[in-house]
Parts: C-alpha cells; structure tokens; sequence
C-alpha cells in the first residue's frame, strides 16, 4: 500500500504524486493447494515441459514453451474439460529482457475454474496459431498482430483487425507514442488530400483547452458573439439570442419569446 | 376544378403570393433540411432524440435521410476515427451542392477527450464545417438551435447568385 499522508491541506497542495496507482504483489500458491489444480497440472506436466506454475487470485497460471502450445491447449481442452479460451492476448515486455507474454485465458464451465497458460517468445518471432482449436482465436490473434506485430503462424487471415491495413506501427508497443507517431498524425490528411496539403491544413491542435478569447477568427464567446474579424476589446455587450431576422421570414410565423408558453409540468 | 360550381377567383381567392425568387427559394432550402444521418458515437443518440417525437425535428422540415444522395445537410454526431476519415470525405462529396455541415459535440469539433493517435481531432480537418455545437453531448435543443442558426444562414445568401463551392482546400 502507498505510504499515508496528511489530508489536512489537500486544497493547497496536490498531495498526490504517483501517476499511476502501482499494485501491490498479488500473493502465489502453490498448485499443490487446490487439488483440481493439482491434478491438471500433473496432466499437463506429464506429457510437456512445465517452467514455472502457481495459483494466482484462485486461477492456475501455468508457463510452458513457446512450441507446445498447440498440444498444450489441446490437451486442456480435450482431457482436462477447458473448452473455452475466453481470451488470448501478449504482454509487452521488451523495455525488460526484448520478449513478449503471450497468455490464453481458459475457462471449464464443468469445473468452475480458469486457467492461464503463458509463455514468451523473442521479439520478432512469430506464434503457432490455436485458431484450429478455438474460433475465438481468430480475431484475438489478429488483434494480437494488430496491436503488437506478432504474427500467427497458421492463421487463415493474418491481417489487421482494429487499425486501417494500410497503418504502419503497432499501437499497444510501450514504445508507440499515446498521441501518435507522424506517420499517425498525418494519416487522414496524407490519404485523403496527399502529402503537399499538410502545409495547408496544418499540423493536430491537441489542446483542446486552447481558447484565446481575443481570438474572432475561429472562437466565439458563448453570449458574446462578435463578427469574424472584429477586435476583441473584452468590455462587449452580451448578444441577444434571436432565432430568425428582424423582417421576419417568408411564409413562417415569427416566433415570439413573450407570447410562447414554457411548459414546467412534466407530467403534462 | 370541382365539378360543383364554385369561383375560385373572385373576391381574390386564388391562393396567390407574390414574393422574390430569393425568398422562395431561400425558404425552400432553409425549411427542408434534409440531414444525414451519421450517428458516429454518444451524440448519435442525442440527433436521434431530437428526431424523436418528444423533440421532433420535423417540424423544422428537417427529414433524417440514410443516403448522402438525398441530403442537404451532414450532422457529424460523434468520434471521428482515423481509419473512417476517407469514408466522411466520400459520403461529403457524394451530397449535392448546396450542402452543409454541422459538427455536433465536442469530438467532431476538436477530438474532445480522445487525445489518441486513432481519433481526428476535429473533423473540420477533412471537411467545411457550416456550424459547430459545444457539448458532450449536446441536448437536443442545442442542436435544435443549431439548425435554426443553419437556417439563417441559409436565408442570408443570395440564391440567384451562383454559389461559390465549398472546399477545404
């Protein structure tokens, strides 16, 4: 847990530095304390290579090598009663040691339990498809190859899922910029109206808190509404809301703010 | 005419107006504006309240219509994404002259909160915007105001001149 600090004068200072909330140490135990756990991993351990296992918020996470997972999955859900893989996605943990996570999320609805199965491949080496086994995989391992560059081997449509198919980068990588790379930054204007608009259409304003109120040309003060072009002085009469023109308007009633009727009864 | 014998014109009674060709046509544009629908987020389910009975956009003459072919004016109600940018662009340019656009809600106008590499911040960066409604999301009746706004603006141009094209660049 953070460490406590005094609230006391919370309104002069932020008293809060951390950007993100960091989670504390989830506790392990061993397979060997849920005997259905237990069982299985004795199953799986029996007939593949098993590096690391333990029981995590009351899921088994079981860590095996890259090229068994085919058998692996086939094996939880043949003879183990793991029929769904409810989700499959990577980790990214290149800034560590250049590899990537790559979990499986498996349900049995006859047991009541989950499982995950994980194993890490080097950056750039591709994965064995489990879309065979599992339909689910089929946008999942897309969307892995979407977001982190890792391709599925076997798969019948390696493509992007999320992104256009003409995007170049791969957004969930810790190394991809939240706001975009250039590439990312000029996409729409580079499709649409090609390379020498940039110059015209300019670059993202991404404060979207950026108002100059001095600024006739592309603001407008709620109430205060001035014509395009006009300096700003601050000291402006606020501007009377009209629906339609003084003369009134060919073939439709002028409406009248004093005769209209509000209506406050919401059961009316 | 009726077969029973009555005297349409006497006393004056041909339902006649004179007015300017400016008018009539400028009438006829501003009071059947026919919008778009491009419910692309949040602000979707606001445009269709407002096109709603409790609302009811069409007292304004303005018809919801699901081809940009019948359209004369295009409300961007919700989060333009990078990757549907070339497809506003397209249903834009497949309207007919004159036509016009309204940004509805703050991600049409700016990008609003999505500060992402996948969101446009601001559509006004692939087409003209007539218009834009503050709001996450606007009320119906912001967007009601906003179409009156419209109409006056379209009853400020001249319709016999011919009118200049709009494009961003």
């Amino acid at each position: 847990m953070r460490a406590y600090t005094p609230k006391d004068n919370v309104q002069a200072k932020a008293y809060y530095t951390d950007r993100f909330y960091v989670s504390p140490q989830v506790p392990r135990h061993d397979v060997s304390s849920d005997e259905v756990f237990a069982a299985d991993l004795e199953t799986i351990s029996s007939k593949f290579t098993v590096n690391e296992s333990y029981i995590e918020v009351g899921q088994m996470v079981v860590y095996i090598n890259a090229s068994d997972i085919y058998g692996v999955l086939e094996l939880v859900r043949d003879e183990l009663s793991y029929t769904q893989l409810t989700e499959m996605s990577a980790i990214d943990w290149l800034a560590k040691d250049n590899t990537f996570e790559i979990f499986y999320q498996m349900l049995s609805m006859t047991k009541r339990k989950r499982i995950r199965i994980k194993y890490s491949i080097q950056n750039g080496q591709a994965v064995d498809s489990v879309n065979k086994l599992f339909r689910s995989a089929d946008w999942s391992e897309r969307e892995m190859f979407d977001m982190f560059g890792i391709e599925a081997n076997n798969h019948p449509f390696m493509k992007r899922i999320l992104m256009p198919y003409d995007w170049q980068g791969h957004p969930l990588l810790k190394t991809y910029p939240l706001q975009g790379d250039e590439f990312a930054a000029w996409y729409e204007v580079d499709k649409i109206y090609g390379k020498e608009a940039r110059d015209i259409i300019g670059p993202e304003i991404r404060d979207t808190a950026n108002i100059d109120r001095y600024d006739s040309e592309r603001f407008a003060r709620l109430g205060f509404e001035q014509p395009k072009g006009t300096k700003i002085t601050g000291d402006e009469e606020p501007t009377v809301q009209t629906y339609q023109e003084d003369g009134g308007v060919f073939l439709i009633t002028k409406f009248d703010k004093d005769a209209s009727k509000i209506v406050d009864d919401p059961q009316r | 005419m009726a077969q029973h014998k009555v005297n349409y014109t006497q006393d004056g009674g041909l339902p006649v107006a004179l007015t300017s060709i400016d008018k009539i046509v400028n009438w006829g544009r501003s009071n059947s504006l026919w919008a778009l629908t491009y419910g692309l987020a949040c602000c979707g389910i606001e445009m269709m309240a407002s096109g709603a009975s409790r609302f009811d956009f069409d007292r304004f003459g303005t018809i919801f219509r699901a081809s940009p072919r019948q359209a004369d004016v295009m409300i961007v109600a919700g989060t333009l994404t990078k990757k549907h940018a070339e497809f506003i662009k397209r249903l834009y340019d497949q309207m007919t002259e004159p036509r016009w656009v309204i940004s509805m809600g703050s991600c049409a106008n700016t990008g609003g909160m999505f500060n992402t590499y996948a969101t446009v911040q601001g559509c006004d960066r692939i087409i003209p915007v007539d218009l834009y409604l503050p709001g996450c999301a606007p009320r119906p009746e912001t967007l009601q105001y906003g179409v009156m706004l419209l109409q006056k603006k379209i009853r400020a141009n001249h319709a016999s001149k011919a009118q200049k094209a709009k494009r961003l660049m």
